[in-house]
């Protein structure tokens, strides 16, 4: 299946939750398959930190080009585009297309960088409406997402509920722990504290804190795996052997320091910046005096809560607070716990029981 | 699905609209069909990895989880009826169990295969071997079974933890054993309350 970048444009300002106004902007997204006559068939796909659009499909010529959740979305696969019409949106603020601090500022001709606002979910949610809005999609059959994609999808039901008939939130949590934030909050330090950081003007300085990305990317990278994992695909293992020195010895210092580094030639500074903020200000129970239930009341989706039993950033207890709040407000939900092995990463991986339930579960909506 | 022989008489006993929560629900056929024949809200919990995807399949609400760490997702006396059937004998937690579902539900239906039956009673009396029957399909070595008791044991647990018993029906494979019912009966079926 062939992927094609599209970009929609928009000139009807969108008011921030930070009170900024975005006065245009882009947003690229692709699709795949095909809108029925009734336009009922869409699901829209949320992605999480540091994905894009590029959901599903290879780019034509270019086969290692894979979109990041190829094994969940395609044709055949548990989110089937014979039958689905799919839907995967760039967020305001990333750095792969849509509007953000490496995009042009349309007054000043220069990239945005640090003076592009902060952004929320809800700020997200609200643009991906009038990306439909663009397409001429009114309902959603699902809208889904793993982690802060879940979070998305929760949004979604609760902001725009007569847009949504299934929202699959998966790996999520109702907002971040105290510790979620805490990794958050290092990860940022790591970067701004890079003297190539310069206050997030670093590009008019011609500068990247890759080190400061790197290291941020480490230690997210900590957090989307199970110390069994790390375990079993580690261990104490050594590259040679004890050198006396502070070269990557473990192998899993090596493993991180990769990811990292691969991490801080394509990602953006201010863009980590920005997401892990939005990840820190969800919490839609807040406005409702911590009652996640109140905050849900408006939601008329069947809703579909996926949890993993090692994922330790967003741990199933996290996921059945999500189910107790359903549960309480009468609505329509089904909870599926998988026992897998890899920690948070796992809803990005084939896992079999996983993507049975999510196949069945969008196979159960008629359309 | 399988319609089971108690399905009837607990569609009978679930008014029309209630709020019924089917512990241990297997593929969902019984909120299926108390969805259909009484308009049902329902959600069923179900911990085996199969049976949760019959579920989806079979449009229900399922909850997978693990009835024996309780139910501390579902608030107290949020379901009119909550619905136990064919299970409590495999449950560990067999008290733990039994309060939960009165904390949660205003009744409980509780339906179990009777230890007391007189073909279990001739096995293990006369011939000295664990029964095996349609209601009992299992080996010792390979039953999910953990606790048998019959008729006689369950009412007897009722009376001293002060559940009353609003209901009470015993099959004798698909006729009503009204003789005797704990020699006569294979299944019983409870609908209890906190007195």
């Amino acid at each position: 299946m062939y992927a094609t970048k599209q970009t929609a444009h928009f000139t009807e300002p969108l008011t921030l939750a930070s009170g900024v106004t975005l006065r245009q902007y882009d947003l690229t997204f692709e699709t795949y398959g095909t809108l029925n006559a009734d336009k009922a068939n869409a699901i829209l796909i949320c992605h999480a930190l540091n994905a894009s659009h590029h959901v599903a499909g290879h780019y034509e010529g270019r086969e290692q080009s894979e979109g990041w959740w190829d094994n969940m979305v395609g044709p055949g696969k548990p989110v089937d585009t014979e039958r689905f019409f799919v839907i995967g949106v760039n967020n305001l603020g990333s750095c792969f297309g849509s509007s953000g601090p490496t995009t042009i500022h349309a007054n000043t001709g220069k990239p945005w960088g640090a003076n592009f606002p902060l952004v929320t979910v809800e700020d997200w949610v609200d643009s991906h409406a009038r990306l439909l809005d663009r397409l001429g999609i009114q309902t959603l059959a699902a809208v889904m997402g793993g982690s802060l994609g879940g979070m998305q999808a929760m949004c979604w039901a609760m902001r725009y509920p007569a847009r949504v008939r299934h929202a699959l939130v998966i790996a999520g949590a109702p907002n971040l722990s105290a510790q979620n934030i805490a990794f958050n909050e290092v990860a940022r330090q790591a970067i701004m504290s890079d003297p190539a950081f310069h206050d997030g003007h670093f590009a008019a300085h011609n500068a990247v804190p890759k080190d400061g990305l790197t290291v941020a990317r480490m230690i997210g990278h900590i957090t989307y795996i199970s110390d069994d994992q790390m375990a079993t695909k580690f261990g104490r293992g050594l590259r040679e052997g004890l050198n006396f020195s502070f070269a990557p010895e473990f192998q899993i210092e090596s493993y991180l320091r990769h990811q990292g580094e691969k991490f801080s030639t394509y990602f953006d500074a201010n863009t980590y910046l920005r997401v892990t903020k939005a990840l820190d200000y969800f919490d839609p129970a807040r406005a409702h005096n911590g009652d996640l239930g109140k905050a849900l009341s408006p939601a008329t989706a069947k809703f579909l809560v996926i949890s993993f039993t090692t994922d330790w950033r967003f741990s199933p207890a996290r996921s059945r607070e999500i189910v107790k709040a359903l549960l309480d407000t009468n609505k329509s939900v089904t909870y599926a716990e998988i026992d897998a092995p890899h920690g948070h990463d796992a809803f990005l991986l084939d896992n079999p029981q996983y993507h049975a339930v999510v196949r069945q579960y969008l196979r159960s909506i008629s359309l | 699905m399988i319609t089971r022989a108690d399905f009837d008489i607990i569609t009978s006993w679930v008014a029309p609209g209630a709020r019924v929560l089917d512990l241990g629900c297997g593929d969902g056929a019984l909120l299926a069909h108390l969805a259909r024949d009484k308009q049902t809200k329902g959600y069923g919990i179900e911990n085996d990895n199969a049976a949760f995807l019959e579920c989806i399949n079979n449009n229900v609400n399922v909850i997978q989880s693990d009835l024996e760490a309780g139910l501390k997702e579902i608030a107290d006396a949020s379901f009119d009826v909550v619905v136990l059937s064919q299970t409590l004998q495999a449950i560990k937690h067999t008290e733990t169990v039994l309060n939960e579902m009165l904390r949660v539900g205003r009744e409980a239906i509780v339906t179990f295969p009777n230890f007391g039956y007189w073909q279990h009673r001739v096995q293990i009396g006369l011939f000295g071997k664990m029964p095996v029957s349609d209601d009992l399909p299992y080996q010792w070595y390979n039953t999910p079974n953990v606790h048998l008791f019959t008729i006689h044991d369950f009412e007897k647990f009722c009376t001293t933890r002060g559940y009353r018993i609003n209901n009470r029906r015993v099959l004798a494979g698909d006729r009503e054993a009204r003789f005797l019912p704990n020699l006569t009966g294979t299944l019983a079926l409870y609908k209890i309350s906190l007195a």
